[in-house]
């Protein structure tokens, strides 16, 4: 199918451009740290109210850095135009869409994933026994960061004070997703765990309305 | 950059140099012309033969070399032409993109970044991502900008060497350069519209000099 | 190029003298509903008659945010300057009743339960819809080109209304997983109250129309009025 094949082409493209520099890696995943560093301070961290605040801080967290981190998804291809480049190839403009999302997606989740064991140290959480339900949770959140990041960024890449604007937008859209992740991941980690079908399912409807949102109205954003 | 009103028709093999001051429309015909923008109004249709083709079919058959050099700094001369021949759907990426590196001069820095390539290199790769494909229409937005005369011999005689092979090419143009040696029709356009347009047969230089005197004087006027 | 064009803007007003009637008319009978006939409330007293217009500007609230939604899908799909005008009027309406929303809700409180703000369900989720449609307009301050500004704006006013049941449904939920003490007007409606709220939400509705017409307006004439600095500015050429 050629939207996968083209999007693919692009995913791998995005990947190579991150991962053969890195600074953006390291850089969000320090920023995370920090995040979680400093929240810290705002309580007293005993076992319980780390369980307790713990889940929040870290989707928090991650949010944060997924709007910041987002930004260069388009931003990047402004420098030598080459999102024209890509426009003009006979591609489905929307695999343009769908392989930065792809992308993003892989890249935050690889963040997340980094983070999830200094999160359990930090916080005193066990997270081995529940690892698979934590990484469903971290997945399907991380899909409503990404797609929505993505489109969010595009919109910003046309816009003045961009590095602001792109935490302004996605932020408050987000906020679903940050309830629902950190009440998963609260009863994920609770004893004894629980995996929360409401909130999973919620996710689920989260992810399909704005895949789908992107898909149909995507597009626009990328013409001249 | 906006165009008033323009009715034209191109036929293939033509060598179309569009001319005109800065704002006239050029950029803007290009752009609709390679379907990276939508004209408000009106039509732009494209045959092969008899047949109509549709958006995605035609942009199979274009090359496109505009203001910015379209390439990706982070990743080398191959990979970004590999990275274009994919998209494009060309069988064997890699070979191809090896072998339009030659052309242009550009094997030996296959495996450099494009990010060191100087002004007249990244031209060059540019003109061979455009050419990856083998379009039958090229279209050029001021593609003798930023190179030095040697660079702008290489271009005329590659131009030359594209319409020879019966590709049909439109570019604008400023100034009297090299690029137009091959030129079969000129048309100048001002304020979004054409003022002058020698013809599919008619004799291009008239329209060209005049223009250039007319670029000339106006600059000296400003 | 010397003569301007015609100008393309009515001349006529953007909202006709009856109109403004009708709704001063709904407005007055409404509060007069609200503030005396209504039946008073028997443990709240007095300051629970604010509920009336609380309530029924969030509603009003949703109905522009609607809008929004609408315009930005027919300017997308017909790129006709007119539905952008239609959306940026519609979410500035829709903030400025979201404001009373946000405005009332303390007001209730305090008197009623001592403290300004209750992160119930349905404030909360108002001031979630609140601040995602300020940066709706926030964006459109940023992108100077008409077009462009319609087209980055429709896209994302299209994911802030999707976003709405979302925000919704997921603070809801929370809620009803961590429940607080019960603070929103528990319990069901006199029908009377209902009949009082019903009026206040039509003469919201009035007020809304008449702000919405209003506001269209003036973005039509700032349109025409761009449009026609730009053809100056080229024929100045």
């Amino acid at each position: 199918m050629s939207l996968a094949h083209s999007a693919a082409t692009i995913l791998a493209k995005e990947l190579k451009t991150e991962f053969r520099s890195r600074e953006l890696l390291g850089t969000t995943v320090i920023f995370v740290l920090i995040v979680l560093v400093l929240f810290s301070f705002t309580f007293n961290p005993t076992s319980s109210e780390s369980r307790h605040f713990g889940p929040g801080l870290l989707w928090l967290a991650f949010l944060f850095a997924g709007s910041l981190m987002l930004q260069p998804s388009f931003l990047r291809e402004q420098t030598n135009d080459t999102l024209a480049a890509l426009r003009l190839a006979p591609i489905d403009p929307f695999s343009i869409l769908a392989g930065k999302m792809a992308a993003n997606f892989l890249f935050l989740l690889l963040v997340e994933l980094i983070l999830l064991p200094v999160f359990a140290v930090l916080y005193n959480v066990a997270i081995l026994p529940v690892l698979p339900q934590l990484v469903l949770v971290l997945a399907l959140g991380t899909i409503g960061l990404a797609t929505t990041g993505t489109v969010f960024s595009a919109v910003a890449a046309q816009a003045r004070l961009r590095e602001l604007l792109l935490p302004l937008l996605l932020l408050p859209v987000l906020a679903p997703v940050l309830i629902a992740s950190t009440e998963a991941t609260a009863g994920i980690l609770r004893d004894p765990s629980e995996l929360s079908l409401v909130w999973l399912t919620f996710l689920c409807a989260f992810d399909v309305v704005f895949l789908t949102a992107a898909w149909l109205f995507g597009e626009y954003l990328l013409e001249e | 950059m906006a165009l008033r009103s323009i009715s034209l028709e191109i036929g293939a093999g033509e060598c179309v140099a569009l001319v005109g001051h800065n704002g006239s429309g050029k950029t803007t015909l290009l752009k609709i012309t390679s379907l990276l923008a939508r004209q408000s109004k009106g039509q732009i249709a494209f045959f092969l033969g008899d047949q109509e083709l549709s958006a995605e079919a035609v942009k199979r058959h274009i090359g496109m070399v505009a203001h910015h050099t379209l390439v990706y700094d982070e990743l080398t001369a191959e990979e970004n032409l590999v990275f274009f021949a994919k998209l494009f759907r060309l069988s064997d990426p890699i070979a191809r993109a090896r072998q339009a590196l030659e052309p242009v001069g550009l094997s030996r820095r296959a495996n450099d970044m494009a990010r060191t390539f100087s002004r007249g290199m990244r031209q060059r790769l540019a003109i061979a991502r455009a050419l990856l494909a083998s379009p039958k229409l090229l279209l050029f937005d001021e593609p003798a900008a930023g190179l030095d005369p040697e660079g702008q011999h290489w271009l005329g005689s590659t131009l030359g060497k594209l319409h020879a092979s019966g590709c049909t090419i439109i570019m604008s143009t400023h100034g009297r350069n090299e690029t137009q040696a091959s030129v079969t029709r000129a048309i100048r356009l001002d304020g979004g519209e054409i003022t002058h347009d020698s013809g599919p047969s008619g004799d291009p230089y008239g329209v060209l000099a005049m223009a250039a005197v007319r670029e000339t004087v106006e600059g000296d006027a400003r | 190029m010397a003569g301007a064009s015609e100008s393309r803007t009515s001349s006529e007003p953007a909202v006709s003298p009856l109109s403004i009637v009708v709704v001063f008319l709904l407005v007055a009978a409404a509060s007069y509903g609200a503030l005396i006939a209504a039946p008073e409330e028997a443990t709240m007293g007095m300051i629970q008659r604010i509920f009336y217009f609380h309530v029924s500007s969030a509603w009003t609230g949703f109905v522009a945010f609607t809008m929004v939604f609408i315009g930005s899908i027919a300017y997308l799909r017909t790129r006709a300057l007119k539905w952008d005008w239609l959306s940026v009027a519609s979410a500035e309406v829709g903030v400025a009743f979201f404001t009373v929303v946000l405005v009332t809700g303390p007001i209730w409180a305090k008197p009623v339960w001592g403290i300004w703000w209750t992160w119930d369900a349905r404030l909360t989720s108002s001031f979630l819809l609140w601040v995602l449609f300020v940066s709706y307009l926030i964006l459109r301050t940023l992108v100077d080109e008409p077009e462009r500004r319609a087209m980055v704006s429709a896209v994302f006013g299209i994911f802030a209304a999707l976003d709405i049941p979302l925000v919704y449904f997921s603070i809801w939920w929370f809620r009803t997983q961590h429940p607080q003490p019960v603070m929103g007007d528990g319990g069901s409606l006199d029908p009377r109250m209902w009949r009082v709220l019903m009026l206040c939400w039509a003469a919201m509705l009035g007020v809304m129309t008449l702000l919405i017409r209003v506001r269209y307006r003036l973005e039509e004439m700032r349109a025409e009025v761009d449009a026609l600095r730009m053809e100056q500015s080229r024929s100045a050429r």
